[in-house]
């Protein structure tokens, strides 16, 4: 048995998973500290089902409170920026481009010192190591306790952030380091801002990562437990500890892959129905589809992996007005003000009720709504959504849509464009399946210089350093196949460069004291 | 606008990545760059090529190299000044204006860097009206204006002064220096005085950029259409919306070329759009057929923003709709076209023209 939770904004779902059976699924409402909303939730799930605490063999857990952390510039650490790359980049000094706020949020300092990489190998300047002491040691007077350092192509050659962070922790014993070349891709500014905003979480990390495991551990349990990634895979709670920036968009990356469990397909569109918005997103082979493009997050302009995700201003909660559904919503609220609930504001879910899609509240309060409007309502969700799956297909064939969350019931059983919408069993705790089936992964994205007649090896060498690096990770070496590829060839560059991406995943491997 | 001020940038931003049909590297960094260098020493005049003086001594300035080592290894203010400043020293004489290479994406912004630190005006004008891949593909070779002497710096200090017998070996030793250096140079090149600039640039094309940002983000904030809107300033022509279905790309002699499939959508549903580039689009076929070629601009733009989106950032599954619109006619007579037409780029292929 697994348990998958899934701490959002508003509610904390969980479920009790065998194999891939649902054995129980309770939603409980989010609290301040959270921990007290997850052993709420796990009390749940012994109520409908109860568990011997001994036979659960891990917790899976997915949560938006890091990016909320961040955007919210709360309990961030003081935090500096060492960027390794003089004589180049003097122009541009690391936090150039964030929002004044958030440099203040962070104490935000920022040190250059000579070194760095060309594309091919070479060094631009050798590390200087007096200056990187320097620069830790006034660190050390500022009160700065977790430092990013940034070194330029280190996603080539790593070898000036690993000595550069040998020399800080030597200076600053105490302090949290994070290294860009483990966190972000080619694109020195995008990975350096990164890196800076998970260096400023590691504090906020560590605590609620203790916070998370005595409320799995108050609770009996004994199992390992893991956090979930944007892409879909774990990472351990030591590795969630220093890589918080690698949970961001968990959330929707989660209620994707259960809905691709409790649907069956692995390529689809998934509509995600929340109170506020409704997310879509594409799997492929059972994995989100990723963005592309840098993601802005909290005003900062980054490129970790997210997945690509179109979000519109339609849910359960959302404010319908003649000819209009949402974008505002009445959000947490939603139990005082909808109508059903004896509120005074006409919603989606009072919409939903009068149309007898769902029984929430007293839906006599809504029998008097006119017809024209309420169809009307509904038409138009119906056309929004669509439109929105409709943008996110790649190819003329027909993609299956699949809905999920608690507001799916205000989807038709048909989408224009799309056909049948699929509603899967317990589609309102997708996400916490997810956590809970999320799977180990590796990856490799670097730049190689292709010699002629030597592609195939290089790629093969890629492809088997990602399956490495996911085993290395905790995956079952028998499961593990790559899920993701992609070459593109850098023009300007000689000597063919090309860079490569692969993507490895497989089952999380678990084995218990009784060798189960 | 009579000068480039922090608020301008954006906008020129926006314009010049249009402008760089698809090439023209993401014109992000150079922005921040000019912004940086704004506001350390202030606004950048701005002077038309009407306003210049026949005795004017300018240069040009642009970032020669990989795109893609320029967002990691980022240039710096001062390097962008000492290739204007290596050339000056090499001519023995004083610089009074800066001048664009290209209109498009990078190289509309990184002028703007030097004529703030060097306090110079900057001309309202570039050598092409768009950007091309090569040094040598300007207007001013056509006017027998030479390349060279020309400046190349890297970040380090380095500096080459080159004196080539023609703009092609300009181009093809400069490729060779710009590699050593670290694939990220800046270069100073095409030393002209203000009446061979009067005959030889194409006038207004900052002004142009920043116009084209302007009605972007405009039409945008008004519900508009801003695909309609750019296509009516370039005087040029819608040739289709669709779905990018297919991306392949390969390097070849250090460029990238490729080809994008788009499937229609909407008035084009049914046809396919096949888009043949090396950085920059250079042939565009629908159904077969050839709608536009270089020298004309082929621009592929988001369908709902209007933003550019350039070779390297397409993706299977992105709307994009795909427009034309006509070069300077300079860039059509038989020694533009074989300076820069389909021929020059391997294309047995007569230029197919773009006007609306």
């Amino acid at each position: 048995m697994r348990i998958g939770i899934d701490v959002g904004g508003t509610n904390t779902d969980a479920v009790l998973l065998d194999g891939r059976q649902v054995l129980a699924a309770v939603k409980t409402s989010t609290t301040a500290d959270v921990t007290s909303g997850i052993v709420a939730a796990i009390a749940g799930l012994q109520e409908q089902r109860p568990f011997d605490p001994a036979d659960v063999r891990a917790v899976m857990i997915g949560t938006t409170h890091f990016i909320n952390a961040l955007v919210e510039a709360r309990r961030l650490a003081p935090t500096a920026a060492l960027r390794l790359s003089l004589p180049a980049g003097a122009s541009l000094p690391p936090m150039v481009d964030w929002p004044g706020r958030l440099i203040e949020a962070v104490s935000g300092r920022g040190y250059l010192v000579h070194g760095g990489h060309e594309f091919d190998g070479r060094h631009i300047a050798e590390l200087d190591e007096a200056e990187v002491r320097k620069a830790a040691a006034d660190m050390g007077q500022a009160g700065v306790r977790s430092v990013a350092i940034t070194s330029v192509f280190s996603p080539v050659n790593a070898e000036f952030e690993a000595r550069a962070a040998e020399i800080v922790a030597a200076e600053l014993p105490d302090a949290a380091i994070s290294l860009s070349s483990e966190i972000g891709r080619i694109g020195l500014l995008e990975r350096e801002n990164a890196t800076i905003i998970n260096a400023a979480l590691r504090e906020l990390a560590a605590h609620i990562v203790d916070g998370l495991a005595s409320s799995v551990g108050g609770a009996g349990i004994t199992a390992p437990l893991y956090l979930s990634q944007n892409d879909g895979t774990l990472m351990d709670v030591d590795f969630a500890r220093r890589y918080p920036v690698a949970t961001f968009a968990s959330g929707p990356t989660n209620s994707m892959r259960g809905a691709a469990v409790l649907s069956g397909l692995d390529t689809c569109a998934v509509v995600d129905v929340g109170g506020t918005t409704s997310d879509v997103g594409v799997l492929r082979h059972g994995f989100p589809r990723e963005a592309t493009t840098d993601v802005t997050v909290a005003g900062i302009r980054t490129n970790f992996r997210m997945p690509d995700v179109l979000s519109i201003g339609i849910g359960g909660g959302s404010r319908v007005r003649e000819g209009a559904v949402g974008p505002d919503s009445v959000g947490y609220e939603l139990t005082s003000r909808a109508l059903v609930f004896g509120g005074d504001t006409l919603t989606a879910t009072d919409i939903a009720v009068a149309a007898g899609r769902a029984e929430i509240g007293d839906p006599s309060l809504v029998a008097h709504l006119d017809r024209g409007l309420v169809e009307a309502a509904l038409r138009r969700i119906a056309d929004d959504v669509a439109d929105v799956v409709e943008r996110m297909r790649t190819s003329a064939e027909p993609l299956p849509v699949v809905a999920v969350g608690g507001g799916s019931v205000l989807l038709p059983d048909e989408l224009a464009g799309a056909g049948e919408v699929r509603r899967p069993d317990h589609y309102a705790v997708a996400n916490a399946i997810g956590a809970a089936i999320a799977q180990i992964g590796g990856e490799v994205d670097r730049v190689y210089a292709v010699e002629p007649g030597r592609r195939d090896a290089v790629v093969d060498a890629a492809k088997q350093e990602a399956v490495d690096r996911a085993v290395a990770a905790g995956a079952s070496p028998s499961t593990v196949r790559i899920v993701d590829f992609d070459e593109v060839p850098i023009p300007y560059l000689p000597g063919n460069a090309t860079r490569i991406r692969a993507k490895a995943v497989g089952e999380l491997q678990l084995t218990d004291a009784k060798g189960r | 606008m009579r000068e480039i001020t922090l608020a301008d940038l954006d906008d020129i931003a926006t314009g010049a990545a249009i402008l760089g049909t698809g090439g023209g590297g993401d014109p992000h960094i150079g922005r921040l760059l000019a912004a940086s260098a704004v506001r350390e020493y202030g606004p950048v005049k701005l002077c038309s090529l009407d306003e210049l003086p026949d005795g004017a001594a300018l240069v040009q300035v642009a970032m020669m190299g990989a795109p893609t080592v320029m967002v990691e290894k980022l240039p710096s203010i001062d390097q962008v000044s000492a290739a204007a400043g290596a050339l000056s020293g090499y001519l023995g004489s004083g610089l009074t204006h800066i001048a664009c290479a290209e209109a498009g994406g990078v190289n509309s912004l990184i002028p703007v860097v030097a004529a703030a630190q060097l306090g110079l005006p900057l001309v309202d004008a570039d050598g092409m009206g768009r950007a091309f891949p090569e040094i040598q593909m300007v207007l001013p070779t056509l006017y027998g204006i030479r390349a060279t002497p020309m400046a190349i710096a890297d970040e380090k200090g380095n500096r080459a002064v080159l004196d080539t017998v023609d703009n092609h070996w300009a181009e093809r030793l400069a490729r060779s220096a710009t590699i050593d250096m670290g694939c990220s140079a800046m270069i100073s090149s095409y030393a002209m005085t203000g009446a061979q600039a009067r005959d030889s640039l194409v006038p207004g094309t900052l002004s142009l950029c920043a116009e084209l940002g302007r009605l972007v983000r405009e039409a945008r904030a008004a519900h508009a259409d801003p695909v309609a809107a750019v296509v009516a300033r370039l005087g040029g022509s819608t040739l289709f919306t669709g779905k990018v279905t297919d991306v392949e790309r390969r390097t070849v002699t250090g460029f990238a070329r490729g080809t994008a499939t788009l499937a229609g959508l909407d008035g084009d549903a049914g046809s396919e759009l096949t888009l043949r580039f090396q950085n920059e689009h250079l042939v565009a076929e629908v159904d077969g057929r050839v709608r536009a070629t270089v020298p004309d601009l082929i621009c592929t733009l988001d369908r709902e923003s209007g933003e550019a989106v350039t070779t390297e950032a397409l993706r299977f599954g992105q709307r994009v709709t795909v427009i034309a619109a006509p070069a300077d006619p300079r860039w059509h007579t038989p020694e533009g076209l074989a300076l820069a037409g389909p021929r020059y780029f391997g294309y047995d292929l007569d230029p197919v023209g773009a006007a609306g």
